[in-house]
């Protein structure tokens, strides 16, 4: 279990160095977006038109925050169930997306454009969204505001902790580490 | 006739509701901390100590611990001597939802069932919550709130095992929930076991067993026992934090039998499974 620290875009030397297992601090803007916009985004790229913000080296945080108190940049932001944006991540990767954070598996397709397109899942820890929003310094929604929570973001971490869960090797910590600590 | 004004009632949901949604219970906080010190796995461990912290952070705040607010859930008894004066029980409650809701800055996650539109325009914000009203002797009103996450309820099931399954029929189907289920409903967590009654009491009863405080065992100490039975097997799994492997994961199993007599039809074993995340947020008052 190695620790860390990345600067946003990922490029493909920072990703091919991490293992399932890493804790990975990132800094730098990633963008919000959940099932409605990830539908958004797929069908912009079926028709070739451009997308909100540049998909190269970009991370994806799959959340839908409570509205923000006045004065607040953001409310309570951690991650949500990631298999609902399995349908359409694989194109996104392909289209240069180096890295999803969200929480919960991942199907096959999913993995396995990991390791062709170099790319990875992170998991974030579900339930502590007012630890996660501290680490949100800035956000703004860039796009779809009529989403609501589920608008895409364009949002400024720093030091936002999370696990490596799927690497570029295929390696799954769900499953590695649920095998290493199961008892018969 | 006791009267308890309408007015008292909103305010009282509203308040719980905020309060609940930015403050772990203190029952779950031992637990956590219980399970932080345990914990044999490095990673899981690190999860566990990010989620005692952002408790700390969220009541510091008054921050919801998680975003995901829920649906508002709602356990009522009212007493037989005690009527409200200004309105409907079941209409406080809407109204104390929707303020507290609103001004707590939680999350609206009510939706359309078929066009996914949310449903804070049409009928309310976060509206309607789900209520089990109840009543009894007495003049006063219990209510027991929860919000309840999507993560951990889309993993629940609920079957009706043939009698001759017995109690290894029920493990084995707790088990596979929540192995099936792995990272997905935010372990570690407690697991609320409905036995028996019909098919649909069993899952209110599952659902009701998550309110028990963490800690506590079931009265009945056939069931006590087979409650630390099912735990001890289920952490086996090793899941752990947030499924990253790891010997927490279920802090708490909580068994409910249709009572009188633990009752079921002589020809089936209703079970059910509610799964409650650690982001267990819910509360108690008396009016
Ligand atoms: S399962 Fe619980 S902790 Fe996890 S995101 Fe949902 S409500 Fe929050």
């Amino acid at each position: 279990m190695a620790e860390y620290r990345l600067k946003t875009p990922l490029k493909e030397e920072d990703v091919t160095k991490l293992k399932a297992g890493d804790i990975v601090y990132l800094s730098g803007i990633i963008y919000t977006a959940r099932d409605a916009a990830h539908k958004k985004l797929v069908e912009l790229i079926q028709n070739n038109k451009p997308l909100p913000f540049d998909l190269k080296g970009s991370v994806i945080y799959y959340v839908g925050p409570t509205p923000p108190k006045p004065g607040e940049v953001i409310g309570s932001a951690g991650p949500t169930t990631s298999y609902r944006m399995d349908s359409y991540a694989p194109t996104l990767i392909e289209h240069g997306q180096k890295g999803m954070i969200g929480k919960g598996k991942r199907n096959e397709a999913v993995k396995d454009s990991c390791k062709k397109h170099k790319a990875v899942y992170f998991g974030a820890v579900g339930g502590a969204g007012a630890l996660l929003a501290q680490r949100i310094k800035d956000a703004k929604v860039i796009a779809y505001p009529e989403l609501g929570p589920e608008a895409i973001r364009e949002i400024v971490v720093e030091d936002f902790p999370v696990v490596v869960v799927n690497d570029t090797y295929g390696n799954d910590l769900y499953q590695e580490g649920r095998k290493k600590w199961e008892k018969n | 006739m006791r009267v308890v004004r309408y007015e008292t009632v909103v305010n009282s949901i509203k308040d719980m509701i905020v309060y609940s949604t930015t403050h772990l219970s203190e029952d779950m906080l031992e637990a956590l901390k219980k399970a932080y010190e345990e914990e044999e796995s490095e990673v899981s461990k690190a999860v566990l100590s990010q989620l005692l912290e952002n408790a700390d952070i969220a009541a510091k705040e008054t921050k919801p611990l998680c975003q995901d607010t829920g649906l508002a859930i709602f356990f009522v008894k009212i007493g037989e001597d005690v009527k409200i004066e200004g309105g409907s029980l079941k209409d406080a409650i809407y109204e104390g939802t929707e303020k507290g809701y609103k001004e707590g800055f939680l999350r609206a996650s009510t939706c359309d069932c078929f066009t996914r539109e949310n449903l804070k325009e049409k009928i309310g914000y976060n509206l309607p919550p789900v209520i089990y009203f109840d009543l009894v002797p007495g003049d006063k009103i219990e209510i027991e709130y929860a919000a309840k996450g999507g993560g951990s309820e889309n993993v629940s099931r609920a079957t009706v095992l043939a009698p001759a399954q017995g109690k290894d029929g029920i493990k084995e189907f707790v088990k596979k929930v929540i192995s099936d289920a792995g990272p997905n409903p935010c372990p570690p967590l407690v697991v609320g076991v409905g036995i028996g009654g019909s098919f649909d009491y069993a899952a209110v009863m599952s659902k009701h067993a998550l309110f028990r405080s963490i800690g506590t065992k079931n009265p009945d100490p056939e069931l006590a026992a087979f409650e630390e039975e099912i735990k001890d097997e289920l952490n086996k799994l090793g899941i752990g934090a947030m499924g990253m492997g790891g010997t927490q994961t279920v802090l708490a199993v909580h068994i409910e039998t249709f009572q009188p007599g633990r009752m079921c039809h002589i020809a089936s074993l209703p079970v059910s499974v509610n799964v409650q995340c650690h982001s267990s947020r819910h509360s108690h008052i008396t009016i």
